[in-house]
């Protein structure tokens, strides 16, 4: 929404405000202005001139020699004999020398003095930053000391200025011409001191899709009066509008009212400049009075109107309905448009002749020979017109606003309006009555007023009189016996007391409202343990130089084949979008390698080294398919990295994190077999038999896939799995107190025996005095003979007692011993 | 006799002393004089042969000797030791403005710098931190908040869909009916997370970005308490001097509804080229709940009343942290990350 400040102004005419005051009020009560510009920016020393004599160039035939009366401004803007180019030899006359072809003598131009500015350049190309200065100089050796001007070098459109030449100084029309005095401001003459303003609109608020909504408000906002036009119609016509026409509506639930009014004596021409310039201002190209009085009342009254030319209307009736499923209709701009049943039609006896709150048809539209028209102001169901602009893919300045669902009063005081300027300008005569169809319309709201649960709402203390004077400027009655409020229909968004608070508060200034903290219970705030467990996995996995990466929690289909996953896979049954961005955002992800691997992609091929990242985000798993219910939203911790390290730095931050968050004892690592990782280097992660994920190198072609040319190591933890197992508690055990005893053994061993198996031998048979083994020597190669290798461990033994016993000792370290050998093990001396 | 022997050997240990260069070479001197076959210990040996009467005098003159050489051997030991200790260090010099040994440290997300730092305001402030679904029902995301089917926000906001009724989140306001439909009064609570509109990524846009959704309910909450957290909220974020202004907004499910803006915190309100000279910046929006939405939810707004906000998480780790495109969010490229 648009308003040029000037228009504002007519319905506020005590509006004293700057642009700058104009848009921080406007904001701060609710109307956010989204920017203004104004008309005469860089533009300077423009005034009014008249060509007295107009020359050939003795050396140049495209140039012509002007003689420019500029009045008063010659004295005031410091012109003498030595500067104005003539030598003093005409009073009040500079001398310009020009291009443009369009110019006879006795034409009153813009002028732009020495030392102005002017806004962009004759070719309405785009416009420098700072405007172009102009500045006395020669051209082709005659004294030039100005610049007339064209409508684009002063900031304008020729749509806005349709009487502006192409590619000449703009003339101003006679009759204003004669009444413009040389040497005054010629931006005033032209309405360009002037300022846009846009603004953001809120949803709720339809009835600021006017100027008078907008006017209302900014009355309101400085505590000025509203002055809305006064109307009154003549209607001269000799006949009803009833004797015109007959009007149905068939679909009543998309059309709450319809106002037809017949103009007869139709004299079409342009409309008076200052409707002109109004339309202009708003970027609106003026037409002609018809069309312009449709344009003015639909901004004024932010309800779109309709003019047909009654003449093409058959049978004398308009009937308002549903278009056929596959129906065609022809629009004005001269396209097809193919309809279905949700569209609303306005038809004749015989065919349709509009969309409804669209576009009008072909065939009724205004022609130069009009002699009859039919108005129409109607009020159509904003949603269905919303919908139906949508499908068949035609939205107009009329259903943009039809689309926020009208006020169906407002029809007839935009018709009234309407008819007040076709009277005024002449245009036509009105009909002695309109034909109004509606069934009943909805009362006003009635709202009890309540100062105290405002106040109490709000945590304010405004007395009854503060908050009546803001609903008396609304428009709001108040009763004071019934001690009610009734709302103008045209706030369809005031419904009850929040909504009336809002209003009293906006207009007192949210500033005003006071700044307090809630006095009532208090509360424990945290983190749930899910969220804790997060945060441990980001400590630990910062701990050991993982950086937090953020993915995509939908992807393309085909990432799951990238990754070898086998058609069967669990994780091929994923939510599918219905409207995704394209089909690589077109799943939910049901596994996060892929968010990873691309991100680890990304830094391998802008070659960072040595990538660890790792991520929280979510799968989404579909309890079924289609959709109807909550899907399984569970967080992974998914760590990656290329580099320095190996799976057995992977496995040790995957220990430290399940160690971290409090597991007792330690997890099951066993030799998986994912598709997308090392057939011979993966594992899955289980903890009292569940498992909790997996890790493992990532399968060179996955890697080659996602242009990573490094080993790549992964490890996913599936936290809703962990959970159960999750203590945030910890407990001193003591320090030990005895003494403990220590051996070590040194084993040869068949090379399929794994650690695991070892260490669970040893872990079974140490007893309760065993404390701990750990490995600290593993060699493969030359010394041992093939199939076999070395390993190395040393046992801790203690008792929390008492000092041990040699003999305890020996005793388990038998026991041990004899396990491992009946593991295929040979004790090396 | 013997006490000329005495201060013979006293001179002797004297001039040996000084010569001596290591503590080992005082270690045999002191063998030498005091060991079991050393001089002070052969002349104790020789007091068999001095008069009965003589040889308690005699006894302390020997102890007087030995005590003497034993002072002093301990002395120049000391003082050797110290200047052996001094060279030691000399020679230990190191050249302090070589560089300093680190671990890679890794780094959070800006995403979760900007989280966290919320997050221990709002806790400060007695804020619990929930969860809510990201696949929501269209009853959750829309209607019980006050945008019935037909209502044009449905259309705004570009809902991806995931079938007749279940869709992605949109906002996390969700949350909030979820957490009054628990029915345990009072609330307060912020719920993070990710939500989802149809747009095409750019510089400032993501189809998936997060929001920290706010929400308190218990009796007498005013919007001037509104008012006051979120101004606490602002200082908290952006600094103690951060001022905040309210302008009237229109959210379906607030009312009166509210957008926030903070004061420029690079220009302190004059105007400049990051606030695009407005010396405001805008945060989040914000509200009363609207009374029909805790009607939806269970809650009697005769009784209760309550205030909910919606922050842009990516809007406050952007502006703080002085991102200046979006995508890098989401691209992951390390050099972005470790600096964080």
């Amino acid at each position: 929404m648009n308003t040029p400040l000037s228009w504002i102004r007519d319905y506020v005419p005590d509006l004293q405000c700057t642009d700058k005051e104009y848009y921080d009020r406007m904001t701060l009560s609710g109307t956010k202005v989204e920017n203004w510009t104004r008309f005469d920016h860089n533009c300077e020393k423009i005034v009014v001139g008249r060509v007295e004599e107009i020359t050939r160039h003795p050396d140049a035939d495209h140039l012509w020699v002007c003689k420019v009366n500029i009045g008063t401004a010659y004295a005031a803007d410091g012109y003498n004999a030595e500067n104005d180019g003539l030598n003093g030899s005409s009073e009040n006359c500079i001398q310009i020398v020009t291009s443009a072809q369009n110019l006879t003598i006795g034409d009153v131009v813009p002028v732009c003095l020495n030392g102005g500015r002017v806004a962009g350049g004759h070719d309405g190309g785009p416009m420098p930053e700072k405007g172009i200065p102009i500045k006395s100089g020669k051209m082709r050796g005659l004294p030039s000391v100005g610049m007339m001007c064209g409508i684009e070098e002063l900031g304008a459109t020729r749509d806005m200025y349709p009487e502006a030449p192409e590619n000449g100084i703009y003339v101003f029309p006679k009759d204003q011409a004669a009444e413009l005095s040389l040497g005054s401001d010629a931006m005033e003459a032209l309405g360009l001191h002037d300022t846009n303003f846009e603004y953001e609109i809120t949803s709720n608020r339809v009835d600021c899709y006017s100027m008078l909504g907008i006017a209302r408000e900014a009355a309101v906002t400085f505590g000025d009066k509203f002055v809305p036009p006064v109307v009154t119609v003549r209607h001269e016509g000799e006949k009803d509008t009833k004797d015109y026409i007959d009007v149905t509506i068939e679909a009543k639930d998309l059309c709450s009212r319809y106002v037809a009014a017949v103009c007869t004596d139709i004299k079409l021409g342009p409309s008076p400049r200052w409707m002109q310039r109004r339309l202009a201002n708003f970027g609106i190209r003026p037409i002609n009075n018809l069309v312009d009085i449709t344009n003015f009342v639909m901004m004024e009254y932010g309800q779109p109107m309709h003019a047909y030319d009654y003449d093409t209307i058959h049978g004398k009736k308009i009937i308002v309905r549903r278009a056929s499923d596959g129906e065609t209709f022809t629009t004005l701009d001269g396209q097809e448009r193919k309809l279905d049943k949700d569209v609303l039609m306005i038809c004749d006896a015989d065919r349709a002749i509009g969309l409804a709150g669209i576009m009008g048809g072909e065939d009724s539209m205004i022609t130069d020979s009009v002699k009859t028209v039919l108005f129409e102001a109607a009020a159509f169901d904003g949603t269905n017109i919303r919908k139906s602009s949508k499908r068949i893919g035609l939205r107009t300045d009329a259903s943009a606003i039809f689309e926020k669902g009208l006020d169906p009063h407002n029809a007839i005081a935009a018709m009234d309006r309407a008819c007040q300027l076709m009277e005024e300008l002449g245009c036509g005569k009105v009909a002695r009555t309109y034909v109004d169809v509606h069934d009943i319309l909805p009362a006003p709201r009635v709202i009890p007023f309540e100062p105290e649960k405002i106040n109490a709402y709000l945590g304010t203390s405004y007395t009854e009189e503060e908050m009546l004077e803001v609903f008396d400027h609304l428009e709001l009655t108040y009763d004071p016996d019934k001690r009610e409020l009734t709302i103008p229909t045209f706030r369809q968004d005031l419904k009850q007391m929040c909504d009336l608070s809002e209003e009293v508060a906006r207009f007192k200034g949210y500033d005003k409202v006071p700044s307090t903290l809630p006095k009532s219970s208090a509360t424990v705030g945290g983190l749930t343990k899910e969220m804790k467990l997060e945060n441990i996995a980001r400590d630990v996995a910062m701990h050991y130089g993982f950086s937090e990466e953020e993915t995509f929690s939908f992807e393309g289909p085909k990432v799951l084949d990238t990754l070898r996953y086998p058609a069967d896979a669990m994780e091929r049954k994923q939510i599918t979008i219905r409207n995704p961005l394209g089909e690589n955002f077109s799943v939910m992800r049901t596994q996060t390698i892929n968010g990873i691997l691309t991100s680890l992609g990304t830094n391998y091929a802008r070659r960072n080294d040595n990538v660890r990242l790792f991520d929280l985000g979510k799968i989404y798993l579909p309890k079924s398919l289609p959709l109807t219910d909550y899907c399984d939203e569970r967080p992974q911790l998914t760590l990656g990295f290329y580099g320095e390290g190996d799976f057995f730095v992977m496995k040790g931050v995957v220990e430290d994190f399940l160690k971290a968050a409090g597991l007792k004892d330690k997890a099951a690592f066993a030799k998986s077999a994912h598709p997308f990782l090392h057939p011979g280097r993966q594992a899955d992660v289980s903890y009292d038999g569940t498992t909790l994920g997996y890790l493992g190198e990532v399968h060179p072609e996955v890697a080659k896939a996602y242009g990573i040319g490094a080993r790549v190591y992964l490890a996913v933890v599936d936290l809703p799995a962990l959970s159960p197992y999750v203590s945030f508690a910890h407990h001193f055990a003591g320090i030990a107190k005895f003494p403990a005893m220590t051996r070590d053994i040194s084993m040869v061993v068949p090379k399929q025996v794994t650690a695991g198996e070892i260490e669970a031998v040893i872990a079974q048979r140490g007893g309760k005095i065993l404390e701990s083994c750990s490995l600290f020597d593993l060699y493969e190669g030359a010394q041992i003979r093939p199939g076999f290798k070395s390993m190395a461990y040393t046992l801790t033994f203690r008792n929390k007692e008492r000092t041990l016993e040699t003999e305890e000792v020996d005793k388990a370290m038998k026991k041990v011993l004899n396990g491992l050998q009946d593991l295929g093990i040979e004790l090396r001396g | 006799m013997i006490q000329e022997d005495l201060e013979r050997i006293r001179q002797e240990a004297k001039a040996k002393l000084e010569e001596v260069k290591t503590p080992e070479e005082i270690n045999d001197l002191r063998v030498a004089l005091l060991g079991k076959k050393g001089q002070i210990t052969a002349i104790l040996k020789g007091m068999k042969d001095v008069a009965k009467e003589d040889r308690p005098k005699v006894g302390q003159l020997v102890n007087e000797a030995r005590e003497a050489i034993e002072t002093s051997l301990e002395s120049r030991q000391k003082e050797l030791e110290a200047k052996l200790q001094e060279a030691r260090l000399a020679s230990e010099t190191i050249d302090v403005t070589l560089p300093g040994k680190t671990m890679e440290r890794g780094h959070l997300h800006p995403n979760q710098v900007a989280l966290r730092e919320i997050e221990e305001i709002f806790i400060g402030m007695g804020y619990e931190v929930v969860d809510g679904p990201e696949v929501e029902k269209d009853y959750y995301n829309f209607e019980a908040l006050n945008i019935p089917a037909n209502h044009p926000a449905k259309d705004e906001q570009d809902t991806f869909y995931l079938g007749s009724d279940m869709l992605l989140r949109t906002q996390t306001s969700g949350v909030q009916i979820h957490e009054m439909e628990r029915g345990k009064i009072p609330i307060r609570m912020i719920a993070p997370g990710r939500v989802y509109r149809a747009d095409e990524v750019d510089a400032t846009h993501s189809p998936v970005f997060h929001q920290v959704e706010g929400l308190v309910v218990d009796k007498g909450i005013t919007f001037a308490d509104l008012k006051g957290t979120l101004a606490e909220f602002a200082k908290g974020i952006f600094g103690e001097d951060t001022k905040v202004r309210f302008r009237p907004h229109h959210f379906p499910f607030t009312e009166p509804s509210a957008e926030m803006d903070i004061s420029c915190f690079k220009c302190h309100g004059k105007g400049c080229s990051f606030c695009k000279n407005e010396g405001w910046i805008e945060i989040l929006g914000c509200g009363m709940v609207h009374p029909h939405v805790l009607e939806m939810s269970h809650i009697d707004p005769e009784v209760y009343s309550g205030f909910a906000f919606g922050i842009g998480l990516e809007r406050i780790a952007l502006l703080k942290y002085e991102i200046d495109d979006m995508r890098l969010l989401y691209e992951n490229d390390i050099r972005f990350l470790k600096q964080f």
